[in-house]
């Protein structure tokens, strides 16, 4: 185990260096430049943005870029913000807790949706719960997140004004009410997250839980006279969840990726939306830091996922 | 005759025979309003009025919180390296400059004592100098006084080319020097008529020289203090999170009396235009929102029975379009649109004059910029003074054909017109974004209805306006035939914004595209208008030369005005923001009250 662990960490590594060259030329061929804006701002004389762009380095040919990042990375320099002239890892941790917060909770909420509910659908298939179960799911990851997130806008904000629709960071309040201000507007970004997460996930638990539930030790175990929610919890889901456990630590850098638009939608200064301006501002070194991070993720959770499918099933073996 | 008129009522105001505002208001009555008034009173002689803002509060602070919303946040905080308004904004809430631009282009005191004008001593009569007088009792944040070394040192540090500050055009070419403890004085090379640049308004906020002295030249961005500001302003810094979030608190020892009015400020950024405006003129969620480049229709929709409205700041912005003198299809030297060529259609001045009756700028107005634009005949819309009244426009197919007809341009089997075999088909390109494509629309179904073809491109933004030198796309490379965007002016004179058609500025691959006259237009009479313009110190005869080489352009339809853009801000009803349009929507943050 520990070995298999090692070995596929150690494979990562090349996917990695390969990842990264790729986002490099891409970025590097992508038009663009960090200082457009002065460009047509009269007070900069042309020679400043010039020297502003050799002091950063961009006139250098691209493959003398990458290895100066490549060596600087190495040393755990993330590179240096054009725009903010700042550290790119500062930047980048300042806005990570408040993703984290918005995801973790969007995920806990589609598990805590999708488990119940595709349960429950699976023990009576094709009943009339089912049929709307499925329907709203299909509505679910059918409508994407920026359609539903001017939804919710436009009911509990515009009309209802039940729910803040700009999120702040610095809530000023303490104690009980800092809480109750916190949940309040993270109540939109989280529930269209979840409620997307949650539509797939439902379907999926679902069918998972619909496989097991016709085996024959499905059957022995009601035989032996043991109640429907004892069989349900004890011996059906436990068997059920295996793939759904994979599927959500796959699904993880997908969830990162729809927190993008939800971010920038709500703006909460997550790395999504860090992301996002980075582009449009063509801070080159933020915009790398924060894809490889992603990059970083990805190869991260399908680790993740390999080795908790083994754990939980152990008729897999590592090799 | 209008100059002697104005000399006359000037000596008036000297002697005292005529007070200031009698004086304002036989200006506006020629159609010359406020700030003119003032530019030429103080080169004539008499000191600026400081027209202080109806500033209401009666004591500092117990305002509560004000709430800016911002759709880009400020990614930095130190004045210098400000690399858009968003920035140069959110340092503004800390740093100040010795004086900034009230709504009418004045020059409103913060760090100096007074305005300089002749009649103080502060200007000299040859234009080569500025003396500026500071406010005694000044401190920074950290309780260290404010003095002319911090003056002086923000010169040293800015034109210091390893620096690498953003405002080094402004501080390149001068020099300063430190009279006594409170005063300065800025000297030119030349005479300068526009004095009032260096440490005015945004590009003028001044660093402590106690914390920044160590990190001047190649080590500046290293300073622990470009993130945590320590200024004079009203408000004192708290918190920062590039591209989210500034914050600060009162500053108790304020150097205004009874300001500022709010406890604590923050600006938000991120988001959206259209969002920003919901927040604050549908939900009051925010006090202000800036930049709101909406659709008037959605702004009206979101007005109506709303917490907010939206506002207004004249400024000189104009979109307009340019018309290619040279020809972007031909290679000369490994370079298209190479200022050796002739444009085969646009050389001929009857094309361009179709092309500007073919502009429905009416129409434009009324279905895409509303209460945000203006319509214009003139690129230079600001200020007042050097306004052309010389110049009209009109939108007219009619005229356009007859034009066309009388040059020999005839319509073809398809409908299109030709000479010499040469069809008349034409490239508009511009940015991507929505005012312009519509406006792109508009503009080609007049041109079609006139027998000219065009073809319509547009690119993103951040191409178009990029000095990426192997780009095709970029508005300086001009690869079209005509193209549309909007050039903000950044002060209220209008030096800057004319020099750039100088034959000079022409661009080429030689100056890597960064000359700014992308037209590639030469006209001597214009050079010549801008070269006297720029060594007049005589404000009439200085704005008499402007005028002329706007008409020039005009006669010559170098740039067909397009709409004159107004800044729009969003803001709750019970604000009073402060705001100009010659200058940034923060520089007079220390004014803006809330009315109950």
């Amino acid at each position: 185990m520990r070995q298999y662990i090692l070995r596929r960490l150690l494979i990562a590594v090349p996917s990695l260096l390969g990842i990264s060259l790729v986002l490099f030329t891409v970025l590097a061929l992508a038009p663009g430049d960090p200082f457009a804006e002065l460009v047509t701002n009269p007070n900069v004389p042309p020679e400043v943005a010039a020297a502003l762009r050799t002091k950063f380095g961009l006139d250098d040919p691209v493959y003398v870029r990458y290895l100066r990042w490549l060596a600087a990375m190495a040393q755990g320099d993330w590179g240096f913000s054009f725009v903010s002239r700042m550290n790119v890892d500062t930047l980048i941790l300042q806005r990570l807790p408040t993703t984290l917060y918005v995801i973790g909770s969007a995920q806990i909420l589609a598990l805590l949706i999708a488990i119940p509910v595709g349960v429950f659908a699976a023990t009576r298939p094709y009943s009339i719960f089912d049929q709307i179960a499925n329907t709203l799911a299909f509505i679910g990851f059918s409508l994407p997140t920026f359609f539903t997130g001017l939804l919710f806008i436009l009911v509990f904000s515009i009309t209802l004004d039940w729910l803040p629709f700009v999120y702040t960071t610095d809530i000023k309040a303490t104690g009980f009410r800092w809480v109750i201000e916190q949940v309040r507007q993270a109540i939109m970004p989280v529930m269209v997250l979840g409620l997307f997460q949650a539509a797939s996930m439902t379907r999926f638990v679902r069918s998972a839980m619909l496989d097991v539930i016709r085996l024959d030790y499905v059957t022995t175990a009601r035989a032996k006279g043991l109640g429907q929610a004892r069989v349900i919890v004890k011996h059906a889901m436990r068997n059920a969840m295996i793939p759904v456990v994979t599927l959500v630590a796959l699904q993880m850098p997908a969830v990162f990726g729809g927190a993008i638009v939800t971010e920038q939608i709500f703006r909460i200064p997550g790395i999504g939306s860090l992301l996002i301006s980075s582009i449009l501002s063509n801070d080159t070194p933020v915009v790398m830091a924060v894809t490889f991070v992603f990059a970083c993720l990805v190869v991260l959770f399908n680790l993740i996922a390999d080795v908790l499918y083994g754990w939980l099933d152990p008729r897999i073996s590592f090799r | 005759m209008l100059d002697t008129e104005l000399r006359t009522m000037i000596n008036e105001v000297k002697d005292g025979r005529m007070d200031r505002r009698a004086f304002v208001q036989r200006m506006l009555a020629f159609g010359l309003t406020a700030p003119m008034a003032t530019q030429i009173l103080a080169v004539g002689g008499v000191a600026m009025a400081q027209s202080p803002a109806p500033y209401k509060p009666t004591k500092r602070g117990g305002g509560g919180p004000l709430k800016l919303l911002w759709w880009q946040g400020a990614t930095l905080l130190n004045p210098h390296f400000a690399t858009g308004t968003k920035d140069q904004d959110g340092s503004r809430l800390f740093y100040e400059p010795l004086a900034s631009w009230d709504a009418d282009g004045n020059l409103c005191p913060i760090l100096a004592a007074e305005i300089p004008s002749i009649q103080n001593g502060g200007l000299a009569a040859d234009g080569k100098s500025v003396t500026w007088k500071l406010k005694p009792g000044v401190k920074w944040h950290d309780g260290k006084p404010f003095t002319a070394d911090d003056v002086v040192f923000n010169w040293e540090y800015a034109r210091d080319p390893a620096t690498a500050a953003l405002t080094i055009g402004v501080y390149q070419d001068i020099t300063v020097e430190k009279i006594d403890d409170l005063t300065v004085r800025v000297l030119f090379k030349n005479p300068t008529p526009f004095w009032a640049d260096a440490f005015v308004a945004v590009v003028g906020c001044i660093l402590p020289k106690h914390l920044f002295a160590e990190y001047k030249g190649a080590k500046s961005r290293e300073a622990p203090n470009n993130l945590k500001p320590v200024g004079t302003g009203p408000y004192k810094f708290v918190e920062f999170k590039p591209g989210d979030l500034v914050r600060g608190e009162i500053n108790p020892d304020y150097h205004m009396p009874n300001r500022p009015y709010f406890d604590t400020i923050e600006i938000k950024g991120g988001g959206d235009a259209v969002s920003a405006a919901r927040a604050v003129i549908q939900t009051g969620e925010y006090d202000y929102a800036w930049n709101m480049q909406v659709e008037d229709e959605v702004l009206l929709r979101l007005e109506k029975g709303g917490k907010g409205k939206t506002v207004y700041s004249t400024g000189g912005d104009i979109e307009f379009i340019a018309l290619n003198f040279t020809d972007p299809n031909t290679e000369i030297d490994g370079e298209r649109s190479s200022i050796k060529t002739k444009h085969p259609l646009l050389s001929d001045p009857a094309v361009r004059k179709a092309l500007a009756l073919l502009v429905d700028r009416d129409g434009i107005q009324k279905h895409i910029y509303g209460r945000a634009g203006r319509t214009t005949a003139n690129f230079l819309n600001g200020p007042e003074q050097f306004v052309s009244k010389n110049t009209k426009w009109e939108f007219s197919v009619e005229k356009a054909v007859q034009v066309l007809e009388e040059a020999g341009w005839k319509a073809g089997a398809d409908g299109i017109r030709e000479k010499d075999g040469k069809k008349l088909k034409l490239l508009y390109q511009t940015s991507i974004n929505g005012p312009r494509q519509k406006t792109q629309a508009i503009v080609k179904q007049a041109c079609r209805k006139a027998g000219i073809d065009i073809e319509l491109k547009s690119v993103v933004a951040s191409v178009f306006f990029s000095s990426d030198v192997a780009n095709p796309d970029t508005y300086s490379k001009f690869y079209a035939d005509i193209e549309m965007f909007q050039i903000p002016m950044t002060q209220p004179d209008p030096a800057q914004h004319m020099r750039r058609f100088h034959s000079r500025f022409v661009a080429t691959k030689e100056n890597k595209w960064q000359g700014r006259n992308f037209p590639r237009w030469v006209n001597q009479e214009f050079d010549a208008a801008i070269d006297a313009a720029e060594a007049e110190t005589d404000p009439v005869k200085r704005a008499a030369l402007y005028i002329k080489a706007n008409d020039i352009m005009w006669q010559d339809t170098v740039t067909i005005a397009v709409q004159h853009r107004l800044k729009v801000g969003a803001a709750v009803n019970s604000l009073r923001p402060v705001l100009s349009g010659w200058t940034n929507d923060t520089d007079n943050i220390q004014d803006w009250y809330r009315e109950a």
